[in-house]
């Protein structure tokens, strides 16, 4: 096992697949010359050319609706959106076309397409690019909608992605591009075949006193709360989502059947947010395992706020979801300091 | 076969009394016919057929008490079908001492056997649990009805249940809960007493909310009470002058009318009392509704008039009669009894001279009326006679304060001694 970045895990598993696979291109704003405004797309265009490393004008509806024809014709292509923001410009692209070919036309051709996209707060970017609006994909029949949070998910997801022959968005996130965590030693092998089920969630620590459910970053931010709790003896079990459609309802439903109590931390609104389906699944699928209502700790229902001390206030933080946690509990009757 | 059960009339309804059975065992029914009237906690409404068919048993007595969703009665397309008796879950209180029958229990269908113990209903609220709470209660065979919870607003949690399941406090659910437990009216014997040769009078359903409601007012409403007595020669003139006017119509407006318009009058000039104090918050009304109080045979009701500053003094005067009336025949809606912001209470027509009214939550204040009568006082350095009316005001200090309420009073005493100013 070797220790990278998320960022450096995107990069080199794009490349492999770009190796396996002369079918793979990617497109997009500055992924070229620039080498993309994250870096995910380093060294590309050096190494494929400007055929499969695509410059391309502000342009997203254009540009996703290329990608949209050219993984139509039997390209796999891989698209950049500097961020999911900007996605609402290319949203009849990815709803109205990438999502309803296949089943509107009969099957004649599938759309092999992944629009990888960072969403997420907390660098101070202001209101219109500090947006989680994952929730409009998730809600799509027709597309996937994955969410690694570690760099060898992301790793394993990208390759399951870019392989699978329907439109995936592909979300990645500002906050974890320089997160570091182990990954296999041959995860930047063309060859390697580590690809991860689509549509998995995972227990990612085990606990017994509450389950503690979050995606992307929140997912890590879980972790953390999870740790903090253990030095106070609160035993806290976290579930990564990882895909958000399709979801997978039964890991987290059967956790919560083990703990009896759940908390969900999301980066977007509370309101019609991505927790609201999971306490609604959670209520369908283990009711009478629960033993407190199920609580979702969200962003605040504001545009996000450019000043720091608001911003940081406006986002779930391990002290806010650690809060939640403890009042569950309490409720229930157990200890907590 | 169809069995029918006490439906839900109100939203704060928890259990109905089988005030009248329309159709009797053996009547055919149409789809829509008034098959029963029902009282509720706020009314006696009329309960329909949902289909045809023929009653063929009334599980319950006429004055009768029992929790939504109990069978009351069966409807059979035959007038000879018999119900079978494994189909009515719970017996009512006479029958409640019955054996319980053992093939029964085998027969009942699973979601029956779900259902909480009906003795649980009809002793009091079903209990706050967590589901799981319920769900490992009937894994350990615990009665859950007999534990005490510890979560918030006394939920009981897992944590309880095991507890009870340690220390086996909680008797086992024998399943046969009719039996163990006492029926309501065995419950209401402390009521006999022969040193003073008492018995328990069955009361209606209102008498149980005026009991509950004004027992919950004045233990949580803190009251103040401001007095203040009016001129009522103009108050007089006026009345006179208006029925004059309207003699034509057949409408008369009484006394009360008129003080009941002013106190709407008042409170568009006095927001500040139309307002109410719920769970810590000041809320403002911006609809004036005034309730009057009405004493009927079951009780004290309160009809509502709606938007009372809006309606004219005859619409006010019919409205009442026709909502009285109402109130007597038991025949109020719950929405006439509700919505209310501000209430009257007068009491004059009994000679009363003045009294201390209990607020009606959720309103701020409520007016009490004594009777008018001539008195002597001074006028301009003479004594002279005069008629005057004793007001007092009940207020709800965390609404309102004393000064608050003292102008209301002021600006209300002063409407209608220039009565031109109701209507104005």
């Amino acid at each position: 096992m070797s220790v990278i970045t998320y960022r450096q895990a995107l990069r080199d598993t794009l490349r492999a697949e770009m190796v396996r696979d002369e079918n793979v291109l990617v497109i997009g704003e500055e992924i070229g010359v620039f080498e993309g405004s994250y870096k995910i797309t380093e060294g590309l265009l050096k190494e494929f050319g400007p055929r499969r490393v695509k410059d391309t004008p502000i342009a997203e509806e254009g540009f996703v609706g290329a990608a949209v024809g050219a993984a139509m014709l039997g390209l796999r292509p891989v698209v950049e959106l500097m961020t999911i923001n900007f996605s609402l410009i290319a949203i009849d692209q990815i709803i109205n076309h990438a999502a309803k070919i296949y089943g509107m036309f009969g099957g004649q051709t599938s759309v092999p397409l992944v629009i990888r996209t960072p969403g997420g707060g907390g660098q101070q970017l202001g209101a219109t690019h500090s947006q989680n609006i994952e929730l409009f994909y998730s809600f799509i029949p027709g597309l996937k909608v994955m969410a690694p949070s570690t760099p060898a998910e992301a790793s394993s997801m990208l390759r399951a992605a870019i392989r699978d022959d329907d439109p995936v968005l592909f979300l990645e996130n500002l906050g974890l591009y320089n997160s570091k965590g182990e990954v296999p030693e041959d995860y930047a092998e063309p060859k390697n075949d580590n690809i991860a089920t689509i549509g998995r969630a995972a227990v990612t620590r085990e606990g017994s006193d509450i389950t503690l459910i979050g995606y992307s970053r929140m997912a890590t931010v879980a972790t953390q709360v999870a740790e903090k709790l253990a030095e106070e003896d609160i035993s806290v079990e976290v579930v990564d989502l990882r895909s958000l459609r399709p979801l997978d309802r039964q890991t987290f439903v059967d956790s919560v059947k083990k703990t009896g109590a759940a908390v969900i931390c999301e980066d977007d609104w509370l309101t019609y947010g991505i927790g609201a389906e999971i306490a609604a699944s959670i209520q369908e699928g283990a009711f009478d395992y629960l033993d407190a209502p199920v609580r979702r700790v969200a962003m605040a229902e504001v545009p996000m706020p450019y000043a720091k001390p608001l911003e940081t206030a406006a986002l779930p933080s391990v002290e806010s979801i650690s809060t939640a946690i403890k009042e569950t509990l309490s409720a229930v009757g157990k200890r907590v300091g | 076969m169809s069995e029918i059960h006490m439906p839900r009339l109100s939203d704060t309804m928890e259990e109905g009394v089988i005030s009248t059975w329309v159709k009797k065992v053996g009547d055919k029914v149409a789809s829509g016919d008034v098959l029963v009237e029902i009282e509720t906690d706020k009314a006696v409404m009329e309960f329909e057929a949902y289909e045809d068919g023929f009653l063929v048993k009334q599980n319950v007595s006429e004055g009768d008490t029992v929790p939504i969703g109990e069978v009351i009665g069966f409807i059979a397309d035959s007038p000879d079908a018999v119900p079978e008796e494994t189909a009515a879950p719970a017996a009512p209180a006479s029958e409640a001492a019955e054996e319980p029958k053992e093939e029964a229990k085998e027969e009942a269908k699973p979601e029956q056997a779900a259902e909480p113990a009906p003795a649980a209903e009809s002793t009091g609220e079903r209990p706050r649990t967590s589901p799981l709470a319920r769900r490992l209660a009937k894994e350990y065979g615990l009665d859950i009805t007999k534990i005490q919870g510890s979560g918030p607003k006394g939920r009981i949690v897992r944590a309880d249940i095991e507890a009870a399941a340690k220390d086996g406090s909680a008797a086992q659910d024998s399943q046969a809960p009719a039996a163990s437990t006492p029926a309501p009216a065995a419950q209401a014997a402390p009521a006999q007493d022969d040193v003073r040769g008492s018995e328990e009078v069955k009361t209606s359903n209102v008498r149980k909310v005026i009991a509950r409601r004004l027992t919950e007012s004045k233990q949580t409403v803190p009251h103040f009470y401001l007095r203040r007595t009016i001129d009522a020669e103009a108050l007089k003139a006026f009345r006179g002058q208006i029925n004059q006017q309207l003699s034509s119509t057949g409408v008369k407006v009484s006394f009360n009318d008129l003080i009941v318009k002013a106190c709407a009058t008042a409170l568009k000039l006095h927001p500040e009392v139309n307002t109410s104090w719920i769970n810590d918050t000041l809320v403002q009304h911006h609809r004036v509704n005034v309730g009057v109080a009405v004493a009927v045979d079951a009780g004290l009701v309160v009809p509502v008039l709606h938007d009372t500053d809006k309606a004219t003094l005859s619409e006010i005067s019919t409205r009442t009669r026709e909502l009285a009336g109402k109130a007597r025949d038991n025949k109020l809606k719950p929405q006439e009894m509700s919505g209310g912001t501000f209430s009257v209470s007068n009491l004059g027509m009994f000679g009363i001279d003045s009294f201390s009214a209990v607020i009606n939550p959720p309103e701020a204040a409520i007016l009490a009326v004594g009777a008018m009568r001539p008195e002597a006082v001074v006028v301009d350095g003479e004594v002279a006679v005069r008629n005057r009316i004793a007001l007092e005001l009940s207020v709800d200090h965390r609404a309102v304060d004393g000064a608050v309420g003292a102008a209301y009073l002021k600006e209300l005493a002063e409407i209608l001694e220039e009565p031109m100013r109701i209507i104005l």
